[in-house]
């Protein structure tokens, strides 16, 4: 069974010619099959910590550990993580253009695979996660992110998660910025790959209101640049009604 | 890609539309054009049209100091039949008909060859294969000229191919007879040190339809006008480019079409890539729509992609209109970076630093590419965009 385990990871990032540390020791661990929502208010380091784990070269690890299965992610660099298992789906997807999202989803299903998928079923497999999501057939010949709306961004970005099958999926604000309907969509896109049992999923999100079509198994409050409280699905409801203020006031004094 | 957005630093991205009742194409020139290199002043590098050009790595070719070297260039000409093959002297009547030198180094070109080459496609001839024109630098500085001309109804394709090491000065006339199909591949794959500057004028006849694909990879210095005029009403000219500039290299490229025929149409696509400390890009996209020219339909458009750190462009579409009564003009540039967040979008999915790159280039030149339309030229295209990003990493 897969296993993602954090140990007092601490990151600090390059601003203004200062060394700033964001996160300040995360201790967490994440089994395939489980799905951890991290909330927290802005600023507290949600997103510090997806893109840390994914590798993005902006944050300087400074101390702690990762590990996917036993084996130190740290030392990877970002598409050896990649197809080690582990996903980011991004708040701020990029534009990549002159690439189109077929020629992309192939290439990038090639590398993590191992091998090129056969053509006849990749078409059918890509179609079928497509219409899933509610995305238009056209929408493959288009570049990469470019000129999409926010929705279609995160539609992409949880086809790729459907597409790429990781063991471990890193969800950032996937929520954010989106209405009802592409809440539901996306949500069914990524309950779709919960449901196999075979991914630990890590949702970091700044609002309750995606828990009601995901539903956590644990809920982290982030502030800080540290876990403050852990908990289950209630831990949401609590914030639910009382927001991040007793935590921000913690972390303040600290 | 949005237009003239996500600008590099050092890179310029500027256009203007003119509505003059005299034209600041010819006007904004240091002298009228001439055949006689003595009508040019010797540059000092900031008129206008060299202003982007490193002067002092033209290797004399701007100040008479460039003594051409006996056999510094050797050209091969390969002809299917129904095409004759001529070289002649300075005094051949055929020579200097579609276009006057337009500065200094053009007319220098001009002023200097001793023979030409012309070549000459039969009234009606059909080729289906291609004339191949190899020019070969050993070294040495060369002036050059060489003529291509089609009979009316003629269709021809040209691949000029420079390779090799030269200081080369050397225009060419493309004539096209009424009716006549012309498309013509210019390769620069020149060694790292070559230096090469020309003129490339075409004068589309009546009806006639020219395709002009410059394609520019090597050297250390390129600097080529492709120019286009009509001879007559219906005329086509479709100008297509890729450059891949690299690390030092001077790849400089001034387009002008001088739309002066009713009812004529230009399209003018040019797409770059550019990679290293130095690599400097030039794009000029002149296209002058003169007030008889009624009718008219022109698009222009420029690309450039940099790929690193320290690469410059210099994009400047320049469209300028004497009359309202055309079916449509435009232009477009835009200079884009292959940045390091979308280096980690891709390498997130798996996808290796090298293969990302190769991804986004592949990508960005495809489109190009495919509207060239002769197989041979478009395989030999990808496999030296290839080869170059290999070298790159």
């Amino acid at each position: 069974m897969a296993t993602l385990e954090i140990r007092d990871l601490h990151v600090s990032v390059e601003a203004d010619n200062a060394t700033k540390e964001i996160l300040k020791g995360v201790d967490l661990t994440v089994k395939q099959g489980e799905t951890h929502a991290i909330m927290g208010p802005n600023g507290s380091g949600k997103s510090t910590l997806a893109y840390s784990l994914a590798g993005h070269p902006k944050y300087t690890i400074t101390s702690g550990s990762v590990t996917l299965d036993g084996e130190d992610v740290l030392e990877m660099t970002v598409d050896e993580r990649a197809r080690a298992g582990l996903f980011l789906a991004m708040q701020y997807p990029v534009e990549i253009p002159g690439v189109s999202v077929s020629n992309f989803l192939r290439t990038s299903a090639t590398a993590v695979r191992g091998e090129a998928p056969k053509l006849r079923t990749w078409v059918k497999e890509v179609k079928e996660t497509m219409a899933g999501l509610q995305m238009d057939p056209a929408f493959a010949e288009r570049n990469v992110n470019e000129g999409f709306s926010g929705g279609e961004k995160k539609r992409h970005e949880i086809l790729q998660l459907e597409l790429l099958k990781p063991k471990v999926a890193i969800l950032d604000e996937t929520d954010s910025g989106l209405d009802v309907d592409a809440l539901r969509i996306v949500s069914e896109g990524v309950n779709r790959v919960r449901e196999t049992g075979e991914v630990g999923t890590l949702l970091i999100t700044h609002y309750t209101r995606i828990l009601r079509y995901i539903k956590p198994d644990f809920v982290h409050v982030f502030a800080n640049g540290r876990i403050a409280e852990s908990g289950g699905a209630e831990l949401a409801d609590k914030l639910e009604n009382e927001g991040y203020e007793a935590y921000v006031k913690g972390g303040a004094s600290a | 890609m949005a237009e003239a957005q996500n600008i590099p630093a050092g890179s310029t991205t500027t256009g203007s539309i003119a509505v003059a009742a005299e034209s600041t194409v010819a006007t904004r020139m240091s002298a009228p054009p001439s055949f006689d290199v003595a009508d040019f002043p010797v540059p000092h590098g900031r008129e206008e049209e060299w202003r982007f050009t490193p002067l002092e790595r033209l290797r004399g070719l701007h100040d008479g100091t460039a003594v051409a070297t006996g056999g510094g260039v050797k050209v091969a000409i390969e002809a299917p039949e129904g095409v004759t093959v001529e070289t002649v002297g300075r005094d051949d009547s055929r020579l200097g008909r579609a276009g006057t030198p337009v500065d200094r180094v053009a007319a220098q070109a001009y002023s200097s060859f001793e023979q030409a080459s012309v070549v000459t496609v039969a009234k009606e001839a059909v080729l289906t294969e291609p004339i191949r024109i190899a020019v070969h630098g050993e070294g040495g500085v060369a002036y050059g000229h060489q003529v291509v001309e089609l009979g009316a109804f003629a269709e021809a394709v040209v691949v000029i191919d420079h390779t090799g090491d030269a200081v080369l000065a050397a225009n060419v006339d493309y004539v096209l007879g009424d009716g006549a199909k012309l498309t013509v591949v210019s390769v620069q794959d020149w060694d790292e040190t070559a230096v090469h500057v020309g003129q490339h004028n075409a004068l589309v006849g009546r009806d006639a339809s020219f395709k002009s694909i410059v394609v520019t990879f090597g050297g250390d210095l390129v600097r080529l006008h492709p120019r286009v005029n009509y001879a007559g009403t219906g005329g086509e000219a479709e100008l297509l480019g890729l450059y891949f500039t690299d690390k030092g290299q001077h790849q400089e490229h001034r387009l002008l079409v001088d739309h002066n025929t009713p009812h004529c149409k230009s399209n003018a696509a040019y797409k770059g890539a550019l990679q290293g400390e130095g690599a400097h890009a030039v794009w000029i996209g002149d296209v002058l729509i003169q007030a008889a020219a009624e009718g008219t339909d022109t698009y222009e458009m420029n690309r450039n992609l940099v790929l690193t750190d320290g690469a410059r462009v210099d994009s400047v579409p320049n469209l300028e209109i004497e009359t309202g009564e055309i079916v449509g003009a435009g232009h477009a540039s835009a200079t884009g970076r292959f940045d390091d967040e979308q280096l980690f979008y891709l390498m997130s999915r798996g996808i290796d630093a090298e293969e990302a790159r190769r991804l986004v280039v592949r990508g960005f030149f495809a489109e190009l590419v495919q509207q060239i339309g002769l197989p041979d030229v478009e395989a030999r295209l990808l496999e030296k965009i290839e080869a170059e990003l290999k070298a790159s990493v």
